[in-house]
């Protein structure tokens, strides 16, 4: 929760510099963050490759863990299409491109900018972010009442870390593994379904 | 796009061969996070700049926020189904 404030106070921070002109026109014209973009993917990758549970799962692979993540998938898209339909600001396909950042806000709305521009690239931070934040907040009502893979479901690609102590505490630590497997797997999938849909 | 996700891929493997490397994995994550904060302040940048966005924040939150309650939703709905089938003792 701490982590994603200092983030937030980053994005505000910014917002207000860029309002109130505080920073001279040059640094505005030259556009560095897809260098920092470079970098944070690479990063990201030497993250999930070096994460211990990560390397211990492999050992865990089966049909039903693997159900997980697809299922959160599938699910994700139908209700965002279903979205989609109620509403006419928002495209099928940027709906999509939004609901596959599975809560990964940070990394999700930096790519979205980079090929589909500000405006969606600032939905896909908010969203993903009130994923977040659902849930943190939410975990103890799904767990009780939609199974113990709901809350798995919810946290997305966050369910490897950040929401992971509030969903273990909630479900057990013996589904801590298959939070974690498909937290990786969401993860590592948010770039490559940004990349196919837009 | 193909670059970003060729980037991700060889950290991937690097990150794998060094998972030991406790220094450097404390500096790649010290790293990543001033990363994000930069590319989250630049995102920030453009937004403040931007006339379009800041007129239209309150509409765009709530579309995102609507957005977000039907991924959650179905992704809930759908996991249900398959801990219902695939993982509940009987």
């Amino acid at each position: 929760m701490k982590g994603s404030l200092i983030i937030l106070a980053f994005f505000v921070v910014g917002i207000l510099a860029g309002f109130y002109k505080i920073l001279p026109e040059q640094l505005l014209q030259n556009d560095y963050s897809l260098y920092a973009l470079y970098l944070l993917m690479f990063l990201v990758g030497i993250g999930v490759g070096s994460n211990k549970n990560a390397i211990n799962l492999i050992k865990e692979v089966n049909f039903k863990i693997v159900l997980v993540p697809v299922s959160i998938i599938l699910g994700t898209f139908i209700g965002v299409s279903i979205f989609s339909l109620i509403q006419d600001n928002l495209s099928l396909l940027e709906s999509l491109a939004v609901g596959s950042g599975f809560g990964y806000y940070s990394l999700s709305s930096v790519l979205i900018t980079e090929v589909s521009g500000e405006t969606l690239g600032v939905i896909a931070l908010l969203s993903n972010i009130t994923r977040e934040i659902v849930t943190l907040l939410l975990t103890p009502v799904f767990a009780r009442y939609f199974g113990k893979l709901a809350p798995i479901a919810s946290g997305g690609a966050t369910a490897m870390d950040t929401t992971l102590p509030i969903i273990t505490k909630y479900i057990g630590s013996d589904y801590a593994i298959i939070s974690v497997f498909s937290g990786v797997v969401l993860t590592i999938l948010v770039p490559f379904l940004i990349a196919i849909i837009l | 796009m193909i670059t970003v996700l060729l980037l991700m891929s060889a950290g991937i493997i690097i990150g794998w061969i060094f998972h030991s490397k406790e220094k450097f994995l404390k500096a790649t994550g010290y790293l990543t996070n001033w990363a994000i904060y930069a590319l989250l302040f630049m995102l920030g940048l453009s937004v403040g700049t931007n006339e379009k966005i800041l007129n239209n924040f309150g509409k765009i939150g709530f579309q995102a926020i609507t957005l977000t309650l039907f991924a959650v939703i179905g992704s809930i709905l759908f996991a249900w189904l398959t801990y219902t089938l695939f993982f509940k003792k009987r």
